[in-house]
This record gives C-alpha cells, sequence and structure tokens, in this order.
C-alpha cells in the first residue's frame, strides 16, 4: 500500500494517459488535426543530413506542433518535479495551489499535443516527438528561489516561444488555422502563469509585465511580450541543459 | 456613438450571409455613411447572432474574416478604453499607494498600445470614442469605489485577451500584424492575471465563473469549453484538476460582435 501511494502521481500520469489516449481515439474522428505536408519556403535550400538516430521535429505544422509538444513536455516535468520537492511540501497554502495548478496546465498541454500530433500523422506514429528525458539534477527544489527563477524562464520562454510560432503557422486551410488558434488559447495561460510566477517573486511591483521582459515596437514602449524565433528558444532550452534527449529542428518553418 | 454598433453589423457572419458578400456591405456603408447604413440594415438579426455558439464561431474561419483595418480599428477601440480607464483611475485618486505601480504599469502598455495602433493605422485610424464607466444603466462608480475599479479591470483585461485571440485568423494574411498582434494579447493576459490575483482570484479562468457583477457574464460565456481541435477534453484529467484545470488550461476567443457587446455598454 505505502509503495503504491509513494507511485501515486506516476500512476495517475499513466491512468490519465492511457484513458486520454483511448478515449480520444474515437473523439479525433472528423477533427482539425489532418496531416499536414506543408513544406516551408525554403525549398531553395539544401536539406540537411537526416540523422536516422535523431529524431526532428519535422517540416511545416507538424514541425509546428512537435515543436510545442517538446516545449510542454519541458515544463510539465518540470512543475512534476516541484510538487515532489521540499520547497512546495512547506510552501504557503497560495503558493502551493498555484505550483499545482501550473502542473496541471502544463500535463494538460502536454497530453493534448500528444493527442493532437498523434491524430495528425495517422499511422506513421514516428513523426510524433517522442516522450523527452529531462535532467532537473542542477535545480535545487528545496529552494524557492531557484524554482521561481526557473518557472519565470519556463514561462517566459514559453509566452515568446508561442508568439514567435504563431506567423510560421501554415494557415492556408482549416487545420492550419485551428493550430493558430490553440496556440492563441495556450499562449495567454502561459502569460497569465509568468505574470503569477513574477508576482510571486516580487510581489505588488511592476514585475509581472517587466520592462526587463517586454519589448518595443515602432517607438511606442515596451509594452509587448517577445516573439521569439525557434531557433533561439531551442538554443535556449538546450542551454538550460535540462533536455537529455536529443533531437532535431532542421526542417522547421522560418517564415 | 455608432462606430461600434457599425462594426458588430459589419461583423456578423448571418447577416452578411443573407445580405450578400461583406464588400457589398462595406460599399453600401462608404456610400450613404453611417447613419443611412445603420437604418437600411436590419437590427434585430445583428443583435441577435450567434451568441449561444460562442466557442465554436469564436473559431477563425475561412468563412469570414474582418480586413486588417477593421481588426485594427477594433483593437484600437478597446485600448483607447483600457487607456482612458486606467488614466482616469490614476487621476481620480481611487487606487491605493500599494497598487500604484502595479496600475501605473497597465496603464503605460495600454498608452503604448494605443499610440502603436494609431501609428499603424495612419488616416485610417478612428477617433477615440467618448467612454462612460458608470456602464449608463449600471450606475456604477469605479473612480470613487476601488472594488468596482478593479472589477472593470479584470474584466477589460480578460475581454482584451479575448478579442485579440478572436483575430488571429484574420491577421494571419501578414505575418507581421500577426506578431505584433499576438505581442500585445500576451501583455494583456499578464496584466488580466495579475488583476485576478489581487481580487483574491486564481489569475487563470476556471470554467465561464464569472465574479463581477452579473452584467459581465458575457466576458466568460463560452470559457467552459471543454473541446479543442475537435478532441473532447471532458473528462480526461482527473487525477490534474479534472474538468475545472482544463478549462483553465485553454483560454477562449470571442468574436468582434461579443466582444463589441460588451465594449458599448461603456462607450457613451
Amino acid at each position: 500500500m505505502k509503495k503504491m501511494k509513494s507511485n501515486n502521481l506516476q500512476n495517475s500520469i499513466r491512468n490519465d494517459r492511457r484513458n486520454f489516449l483511448k478515449l480520444s481515439g474515437a473523439a479525433i474522428v472528423g477533427s482539425g488535426f489532418l496531416f499536414m505536408t506543408g513544406c516551408s519556403d525554403d525549398d531553395d535550400q539544401p536539406m540537411p543530413e537526416p540523422d536516422p538516430e535523431v529524431f526532428d521535429l519535422g517540416p511545416g505544422n507538424l514541425g509546428i506542433l512537435n515543436y510545442a509538444y517538446a516545449l510542454e513536455q519541458l515544463e510539465a516535468a518540470f512543475y512534476e518535479r516541484v510538487l515532489d520537492g521540499s520547497y512546495w511540501a512547506g510552501a504557503p497554502s497560495s503558493e502551493k495551489q498555484i505550483f499545482e495548478d501550473l502542473r496541471n496546465h502544463e500535463v494538460i498541454h502536454r497530453e493534448f499535443f500528444k493527442t493532437a500530433i498523434t491524430a495528425a500523422v495517422g499511422s506513421d506514429t514516428s513523426l510524433v516527438l517522442p516522450d523527452l528525458e529531462f535532467d532537473f539534477s542542477t535545480v535545487d527544489f528545496g529552494s524557492r528561489d531557484n524554482v521561481l527563477n526557473i518557472s519565470q524562464i519556463l514561462e517566459d520562454t514559453g509566452v515568446s516561444a508561442y508568439n514567435g510560432a504563431g506567423e510560421l503557422i501554415d494557415v492556408s486551410d482549416s487545420a492550419g488555422l485551428t493550430y493558430l488558434t490553440l496556440a492563441g488559447k495556450i499562449v495567454s495561460v502561459e502569460a497569465r502563469h509568468a505574470s503569477a510566477i513574477r508576482d510571486l517573486i516580487s510581489p505588488g511591483s511592476t514585475n509581472f509585465a517587466s520592462d526587463m521582459v517586454l519589448v518595443d515596437i515602432g517607438g511606442s514602449g515596451l509594452a509587448y511580450d517577445k516573439a521569439t524565433p525557434p531557433a533561439d528558444v531551442l538554443t535556449a532550452v538546450v542551454n538550460t541543459g535540462f533536455v537529455v534527449t536529443p533531437f532535431t529542428a532542421n526542417n522547421l518553418p522560418n517564415s | 456613438m455608432n462606430f461600434i454598433k457599425i462594426l458588430d453589423i459589419l461583423s456578423n457572419k448571418e447577416l452578411l450571409n443573407e445580405k450578400g458578400s461583406r464588400r457589398d456591405s462595406f460599399q453600401q456603408f462608404k456610400n450613404v455613411g453611417k447613419g443611412i447604413a445603420l437604418a437600411s440594415i436590419p437590427f434585430g438579426l445583428a443583435a441577435t447572432s450567434s451568441k449561444t455558439k460562442a466557442a465554436t464561431s469564436s473559431m477563425a474561419t475561412a468563412a469570414f474574416q474582418a480586413s486588417n483595418t477593421d481588426v485594427l480599428n477594433f483593437a484600437l477601440t478597446l485600448e483607447y478604453l483600457e487607456a482612458d480607464f486606467y488614466q482616469m483611475g490614476l487621476d481620480s485618486g481611487v487606487i491605493p499607494a500599494e497598487d500604484q505601480a502595479v496600475f501605473n504599469q497597465i496603464s503605460k502598455h495600454e498608452d503604448s498600445h494605443v499610440a502603436f495602433l494609431v501609428a499603424a493605422l495612419g488616416d485610417d485610424a478612428i477617433e477615440k470614442p467618448t467612454f462612460d464607466f458608470t456602464g449608463g444603466d449600471l450606475m456604477l462608480d469605479p473612480f470613487n469605489d476601488y472594488p468596482t475599479f478593479m472589477a472593470l479591470a479584470q474584466g477589460f483585461e480578460d475581454t482584451g485577451v479575448r478579442a485579440y485571440k478572436g483575430q488571429a485568423g484574420a491577421l494571419a494574411n501578414s505575418n507581421e500584424l500577426l506578431r505584433y498582434a499576438l505581442q500585445i494579447h500576451s501583455v494583456e493576459a499578464r496584466h488580466a492575471s495579475q488583476v485576478r490575483r489581487m481580487r483574491q482570484e486564481r489569475g487563470w479562468i476556471i470554467q465561464d465563473n464569472n465574479t463581477l457583477p452579473d452584467d459581465f457574464a458575457a466576458i466568460y460565456a463560452g470559457e467552459d469549453n471543454l473541446s479543442q481541435g475537435g478532441v473532447n477534453l471532458s473528462g480526461m484529467f482527473g487525477s490534474f484538476g479534472g474538468d475545472d484545470a482544463t478549462t483553465a488550461a485553454f483560454d477562449e476567443p470571442l468574436t468582434m460582435a461579443e466582444v463589441n457587446a460588451i465594449a458599448s455598454i461603456f462607450i457613451a
């Protein structure tokens, strides 16, 4: 019994995922998730040599979906670890609530993308980004400062990543428009998270939408979130050292 | 101030399907002027639009999309409203000292958004409407009553998030405009989260819970959507907060008409 309890989270994740995939199998009929062979606009550039050992996110909208899925996997894995850590265990209830919500939302995003991409690729599930392995050994999950700091980086990065990816989605059919709307539905939740985490770090200040994280457009002032291209986001993500499983992004659209 | 109402009419898909192409409607609008265009279009249909189908009809579809100028002026109207509201709040003294930093920052952002949109639209930019933050018959007193000020701030921010989201598809024909709109959209979401949390709420929207006066339920209508991209997520995440968390994990768009119906409460 005791052992089961300690594995409760893992079990419930597995159960949820199993139920999720089973049920959604019926639900996806007629959904907007159709496989797109959308090519990037840079057809004239030489394609990099594919490495059969390393997963590539893929081209077009598939690539963008896998890209978002990778980011959601990272966020979800991080908050799952936060909830296993001693900072969270001893945190005030208001902070515990926030991290529990963030964990829930990111797990939901992760599982949603898994289902969406699986549906989009049809029978060829080798095109779905596999479950990534993460290494958070550099994070002190007993440290409030450390946990909040990493959370802020992840959420701000998520916001800028979705903002940068929007224009890369091929909206020439209704599936593409669905993806764009979905990105919009998720990015504002990431921004709500970022705001809450930043306010925990510096309550009642301007930190929730800090001049330090916002950028200017056309001289109108620091009032806009960043919109960061995938290459820059992925470089930053790789530099965290958190992602163990290698993957490439050689075919993502860049315009 | 009938501009909002005209936009409302022009953005009504059902009406336009009946009356012919949108281009025709616009031509009519240009030819005969605002007042006559209003009189010539059946209002009843426009007012009872596709609200009941909020979650699906708000999806960007190819069936109807406003021009970029329409969308930017729509956004500008909301930004004018927000900018005026916060400036009047800051001027009124209703905001306690400990909350000034937050509202100064939000006010600054809304001013920037106005400046940006005015510059982007150039000669096409609409003039600032006259706002009435009492909400007319609602007789609200936000500049003397701080809880009311906070409630309206939350309502405007959550509406702003939904409004920009609803126009992403319409702006997808321009990478730059889409990018700029997204960059504003997520800042509105940062604001919304902050104000919600100052009101002792979660920063995110659970189900379609409306903690503002009942008159503003439309701001949260459809936020309880559990179907994403054709996948029914209902009951899928029992161990992860259940449907409450699932609805909170996805913000929902509003159509231009739905947003205009909310905004028009505050347009004199």
